[in-house]
């Protein structure tokens, strides 16, 4: 089991490592770069730069040398800590993601849970009442959760939020403490605030997992230990969340790898609507921008945190599923 | 006569799913004796395992018991008639696992792969009997040692998977007699295993059943198991018992032309090398696509035209416990009678 854990890391840290290489070709394969990006962003407000300026700036950047050698610097710094600094703010990348990071995993991590919140009870009671009145309604329901984009979603709460409750929803933060620095006075603050941003998160995933569940739920439900569980006297319900429940919710474990991911670059849109301090908006800016390093570091952290969560996706299966434990002996 | 322990009386139930109605058990009837095997046998599809499932009320929707009697009597002398229960029901709860135990087909997919075979028999043996954890944990061990398990203090903590298809069969029957029921149905208890587990676990139940003075119902498709088996036998066919009667009887003069062709489809040692082995022509009918009349007709060699397309043939008694379902013995009723 040791040698397995072991293993998994190695494998983990290769596989980081080719995110990196292939984050920073990414980041090379718009035409132009930052200086190009910068130019066009002077002049649509009048400057002109100079073609010298322009030569000292890529000087300046390492952005006149070999592809291999600006990312074999990039890497160096990346390892010491140092993620360089964004062309477009002028400061050191890790400044400028700072707090957003956190709170992208923070508003993430409760999205996450009120998605399986909500959709795992009704997967659940729509399997075992298929085709019941309830059934058929969450399946409308799913559906049209399905179809409408978030964003018109998010703007539809916060619009009848304001109107009728008089609520400001976008934002993490009261203005008192949008600047202010951290207190248990702005954590509760963070608190009163991250539920309505995180259901809206939420709900973008419901429709699906309530499918997912249902579908996952109805395979098990016809096999024959379930019958076996009734043949033995056990109270049906019991009968249901014991076995077949149990079989259904395993795959979701391997899941948690790529939701954190998933939850961020799908919720860009919903992030910019509400105006969440996250690093989805920082993201799109940065790639508008052409600005490297920051969007580089950005898609590099995303891409970490994905390893992480699929490392321990893959632990936590190896916790609950017997059959992996087993395969691993041989 | 002793009074049978359960006893089904023209046991109805059928599916019905939006297409239409299949009549999956339609009319059965039997009796079964404390420390007597009954064999039910008959082709895939004529309502072996619905009957057997209706008794315990398991039968899954859109399936339903929709008429008849199925009379248990409980250890207090008490006769319930499963049939009218709520299979919601404490009562058939208790029954369930308490009263009479199952064994399916299938052991691998039969048992939880997440959760051990200790845990899932320590669970029917609680369900029945106040005991503690660790008493029900010990108990568990000893009916592990009880169907020959070989090491059972560590097999109780083994996953299905780990086991193989013999010793699964026999977690299986452990399982079913958990609770210490009176009755063990065995819903073709060996047809997933190779020959020689197969008799092993057949030798295995009937100990079990001299142990215990088990009544037990053996469904199979497999005349050489229900030979070695059975005390009597029920020969089913398209969800009705055209024929039942001592094993001996059955075997040696069978009366309906089903069960004679049952009986000449049996591979013999004796038959001449590279002959064909017999066939009973033509298929089941579509469960739709019922025949009138005599289920069996359309592949009867013995067909009467005009007679068994027309009506339903009545239950006619060959002696005290041989009965058949054929026009060709109405004569031997009326005679008797």
């Amino acid at each position: 089991m040791i040698a397995y854990i072991v293993r998994r890391l190695i494998l983990a840290l290769l596989t980081i490592w080719a995110i990196s290489v292939v984050t920073f070709v990414i980041i090379q394969l718009p035409p132009g770069d930052f200086v190009d990006a910068y130019i066009v962003q002077l002049s649509a407000s009048g400057s002109v730069v100079r073609f010298e300026e322009a030569q000292a700036l890529r000087q300046l950047y390492g952005l006149d040398q070999p592809v291999w050698v600006q990312y074999g610097k990039w890497i160096i710094r990346v390892v010491q800590g140092d993620f360089g600094a964004s062309m477009e703010w002028n400061r050191p990348v890790t400044e400028v993601i700072g707090d957003r990071l956190w709170m992208t995993i923070v508003i993430s991590f409760a999205a996450i849970i009120i998605t399986w919140g909500i959709a795992l009870p009704i997967g659940i009671y729509s399997a075992v009442r298929q085709y019941s009145f309830a059934d058929y309604i969450f399946t409308f329901v799913g559906f049209v959760g399905i179809a409408v984009p978030n964003f018109l979603l998010a703007l539809i709460i916060m619009y009848f939020g304001f109107k009728l409750f008089d609520l400001n929803i976008g934002g993490l933060f009261s203005s008192d403490y949008q600047l202010a620095p951290w207190s248990w006075g702005k954590v509760w603050d963070l608190m009163k605030h991250l539920p309505l941003p995180a259901v809206i998160l939420a709900l973008a995933g419901t429709a699906q997992l309530i499918r997912i569940m249902r579908a996952n739920l109805l395979d098990e439900l016809r096999r024959p230990y379930v019958t076996t569980a009734r043949a033995r006297g056990l109270v049906e319900w019991r009968a249901v969340m014991k076995y077949p429940v149990r079989a259904a919710l395993n795959p979701f474990a391997s899941t948690i790898g790529y939701l954190l991911p998933f939850v961020v670059s799908g919720s860009i849109v919903i992030s910019l609507v509400l105006s969440l301090p996250t690093v989805g908006p920082l993201l799109l800016r940065a790639l508008l921008a052409q600005d490297m390093f920051l969007a580089g570091t950005i898609v590099l952290l995303l891409g970490i945190l994905t390893v992480i969560g699929t490392f321990i996706s893959d632990l936590i299966l190896m916790w609950i599923d017997p059959r992996i434990r087993a395969g691993m002996h041989e | 006569m002793v009074e049978p322990i359960l006893s089904v009386r023209d046991l109805v139930t059928y599916f019905r799913p939006e297409e239409g109605v299949v009549r999956a058990v339609d009319g059965a009837s039997f009796d079964l004796h404390a420390g007597r095997t009954l064999g039910i046998v008959g082709e895939s599809g004529c309502g072996k395992s619905v009957t057997a499932r209706s008794i315990l009320r398991i039968v899954e929707r859109p399936g339903r018991v929709e008429g008849g009697e199925i009379l248990l009597r409980r250890a207090d002398g008490r006769v319930v008639d499963l049939a009218k229960l709520d299979d919601k029901s404490q009562e058939m709860r208790n029954i369930r696992g308490g009263a009479i135990g199952y064994i399916f087909q299938e052991p691998m997919s039969s048992l939880s792969a997440f959760h051990t075979v200790g845990n899932q028999i320590i669970e029917a043996i609680r369900l029945h009997r106040k005991l503690t954890a660790k008493e029900a944990r010990e108990r568990a061990i000893e009916l592990l040692q009880l169907v020959g398990i070989p090491q059972p203090q560590q097999r109780v903590d083994s996953y299905s998977f780990e086991l193989s298809g013999g010793l699964r069969q026999r977690v299986m029957i452990a399982l079913a007699l958990a609770a210490e029921p009176g009755i063990l149905i065995a819903d073709e208890p060996t047809t997933a295993l190779d020959v020689t587990t197969q008799a092993q676990i057949l030798e295995l139940i009937r100990r079990l059943q001299a142990e215990r003075h088990l009544a037990v119902i053996l469904i199979t498709h497999d005349m050489g198991v229900i030979a070695e088996m059975a005390d009597s036998v029920a020969v089913m066919y398209l969800g009705k018992i055209v024929e039942s009667g001592p094993v001996d009887a059955i075997f040696h003069a069978p009366r309906h032309p089903y069960t004679q062709a049952l009986l000449r489809s049996i591979p013999s040692v004796l038959a001449a090398p590279r002959s064909r082995l017999a066939t009973i022509a033509g298929s089941i009918p579509h469960p739709y696509a019922r025949p009138p009349g005599c289920p069996y007709y359309p592949r009867c060699h013995s067909f009467m035209a005009g007679v068994c397309d027309k009506s339903t043939p009545p239950v006619n008694r060959i002696d005290a416990a041989h009965e058949v379902r054929c026009f060709l013995y109405g004569a031997a009723t009326e005679t008797a009678a």
